[in-house]
């Protein structure tokens, strides 16, 4: 009898003399069965240089870097923006003096679908739930104090993706800060807003080639620049379990890549540039093991699909955030653990930057006391609870590797069946990835409902407690909407008239062919012209988009 | 045979989180209601319109904007100027509790805030409507 034989026999003992399988059962998040125990007797078939290896070599299970948090804890941002650009400017400014590493730009709901402050949609919206941005004179504003080759911001916007790195590239000019110097990061990931969000103006097509174009530019001028973030947060959020979040997610990648490739750049020209963005719950293990898996899947994708050779084309780097869905109103200080929880599954998982949910995210946006908290549990992680000090702790655990292979495996089946459709952009315009995110989020609702899911202080150990109680919320000022509506029209008085209608005549050219809009957008922009009229000139050439109605 | 509960279930203005909206439409199918979704980013006018339209009983906003007074004064005054104002307006979202007593007072039959069970609506409808049938079949006895 060899040792893994005599293994395997003594687990066998184990259980029958303990009568194991008596005990309760139990099932992962992916609803396959869980043992009591994991031994040698699980992970002996793993080869351990093939299929884990060391964290920042191939195949990248255990980290995209070879020191991890060693070198430094993980960039801690918050997602900040409401009202106007001075209001926001003046709450980044309270977050960076507080020991936030970088700021992660909300925009209101017009700017994210190109509209503007004065469109008559827009009335109720601006502001509100992100920063009102018009033109390059919010953009200003916005950096007053804040040097670009100093700071660096993650653009949370899709549709108008192109035309705010316009702005960005606009203002760096302003500053003495040339593209090549600028860093920061652009979401312009417009496929999962058809899935999920519903943030989007175009049809897939145009806005396709606005996503390359934005990645085109960003490979050949700015190097320092990530033109892409690429988003499974949102679909997560809407409902996609921990699987089709990451397999739509790569889908999602895989076609925006192509797309890049048929420009004639090289994978290895902008691989290094790709990073994602994910939502995390609060299953520890399962959360951990996938972000295992996903580095490990990833890296395969990008060498064997896309033949990519630089090692640093291959890297899953993401940013991660507890799921503001993860939360709850009931009992709202419980939120504060379920983020702290969460939040260590990322750190497990091998996260690079995290945004934190503020405690009172079911209700409203945060106010600086509740954004504190919130940057507060991830510096108690980082400096109090020895986390940072090994690279990929949970590695080698008989557990969490069976999970990891668990998730890779089911992962890597998601991203199939999107390939046998004909990839991401045919599955959405069919509807496929909405359904799935529909099913999902509905199944999870009636758990929670049956007490299947336990949600403490909701389904379960709820008590006189758990009724709402008086808490003081992010006040939204009535005066923004006028204070920005004035802004926008003292720029319309104030600039050139004739300058703005000849730059967006020429954009309007532009779009007909089929060259890079970006350079185009930037003198547009330059001009203060504004990002409605901006994409209501794109949308005379583009058309507009209409989604399948999916419930 | 009796009449189902009909439902226009609505996203107003430029918000896109729908999967309340969704989850929330099932069960009142699951209900045994009738629901129409409007889909993404409808106008007030809009709503308004397909609510008359499709001669629904009951207008659902699911709304996570922040946007919902001036949506819901809209919509509201939407209604009545279609001579519509009898269908029942009930509104779910990222709601403060303080906000409630404003919205009722515009004309909004009843408000779900953030924790609300997600069958509050189907108890609510359904009760309201047992009420209003009692109501009419105690008319048609005097």
């Amino acid at each position: 009898m060899n040792s893994s034989e005599r293994m395997e026999e003594e687990v066998r003992r184990w259980e029958l003399q303990h009568r194991v399988k008596d005990l309760p059962e139990a099932q992962n998040e992916l609803g396959r069965p869980v043992k009591v125990l994991y031994t040698p007797a699980d992970t002996v078939h793993i080869d351990y240089l093939d299929k884990i290896g060391f964290p920042g070599e191939y195949p990248f299970t255990r980290g995209v870097y070879p020191g991890m948090y060693r070198v430094r804890p993980w960039a801690m941002r918050l997602y900040a923006g409401f009202g106007t650009a001075e209001d926001t400017n003046r709450r980044w400014k309270f977050l960076l003096k507080e020991g936030n590493h970088g700021v992660a730009c909300a925009f209101d709901l017009p700017t994210q679908l190109g509209l503007d402050s004065d469109h008559p949609q827009a009335e109720d919206e601006v502001g509100r739930v992100g920063l009102a941005l018009d033109t390059l004179r919010d953009m200003e504003i916005l950096y007053e104090g804040l040097p670009l080759d100093q700071i660096t911001t993650s653009f949370n916007i899709n549709a108008p993706a192109a035309v705010i790195l316009a702005m960005y590239v606009a203002l760096g000019e302003k500053q003495g800060v040339p593209p090549e110097k600028l860093s920061g990061t652009l979401s312009n990931d417009i496929l999962c807003e058809y899935v999920s969000r519903g943030m989007w103006v175009f049809a897939p097509e145009p806005a396709l080639r606005l996503t390359t174009d934005i990645v085109e530019f960003c490979t050949r001028r700015m190097p320092r620049f990530y033109p892409f973030n690429i988003r499974g947060v949102l679909m997560r959020e809407a409902g996609a379990s921990m699987v089709q979040e990451a397999g739509f997610t790569f889908a999602n990648a895989i076609a925006y890549i192509e797309r890049a490739l048929e420009r004639g750049l090289h994978v290895d020209d902008f691989g290094r540039r790709i990073s994602f963005f994910m939502a995390t719950g609060t299953q520890i293990f399962e959360e951990a093991a996938r972000y295992r898996a996903a580095r490990r899947l990833w890296a395969r994708i990008m060498k064997e699909r896309f033949g990519a050779r630089d090692p640093a084309s291959m890297l899953f780097r993401f940013t991660g955030t507890v799921g503001g869905s993860v939360y709850r109103a009931q009992e709202p200080e419980n939120n504060l653990i379920r983020g702290a929880y969460g939040l260590l599954a990322n750190v497990l998982g091998g996260v690079q930057g995290m945004l934190h949910p503020a405690l009172d995210e079911p209700f409203a946006i945060p106010t600086e006391e509740t954004a504190r908290l919130a940057l507060r549990t991830q510096q108690i992680c980082a400096y109090e609870t020895g986390v940072t000090k090994t690279v990929d702790p949970l590695g080698g655990s008989y557990y969490v590797e069976s999970l990891t292979d668990q998730l890779e495996e089911e992962i890597e089946r998601v991203v199939s069946v999107i390939d046998e459709m004909g990839g991401a952009v045919k599955a959405i315009q069919r509807g496929y990835m909405q359904q799935c995110i529909a099913d999902e989020a509905y199944r999870a609702a009636l758990e929670e409902r049956e007490g299947k899911r336990v949600i403490v202080g909701v389904n379960r150990f709820q008590g006189p407690s758990s009724a709402p109680r008086k808490m003081s919320f992010h006040r939204f000022d009535s005066m923004t909407w006028e204070r920005q509506l004035r802004r926008l029209k003292d720029v319309r008085r104030e600039r050139d008239q004739r300058a703005v209608q000849r730059a967006l005549s020429r954009l309007e050219e532009e779009a007909k062919g089929s060259q890079n809009l970006i350079p185009c957008l930037i003198e547009t922009v330059k001009t203060y012209a504004s990002i409605g009229e901006i994409m209501d000139t794109l949308k005379g050439v583009f058309g507009l988009y209409q989604e399948p109605l999916v419930i | 045979m009796e009449r189902r509960i009909r439902i226009l279930m609505a996203k107003a203005g430029l918000d896109g989180h729908d999967r309340g909206a969704k989850v929330i439409a099932r069960i009142f199918r699951d209900a045994g209601m009738e629901v129409i979704y409007t889909g993404l980013h409808q106008t007030p006018e809009q709503i308004v319109r397909s609510a008359v339209e499709e001669d629904v009983d009951v207008v659902a906003l699911s709304i996570l904007s922040g946007a919902h007074i001036g949506i819901c004064r809209k919509i509201i005054q939407g209604l009545r100027e279609a001579g519509a104002e009898e269908k029942v307006f009930i509104v779910g979202g990222t709601i403060l509790e303080e906000e409630i007593p404003l919205l009722k007072e515009m004309g909004v039959t009843e408000v779900f805030p953030p924790g609300s069970p997600i069958d509050a609506g189907v108890t609510f409808l359904q009760g309201l409507f047992a009420e209003r049938k009692a109501g009419e079949s105690g008319h048609s006895e005097e």
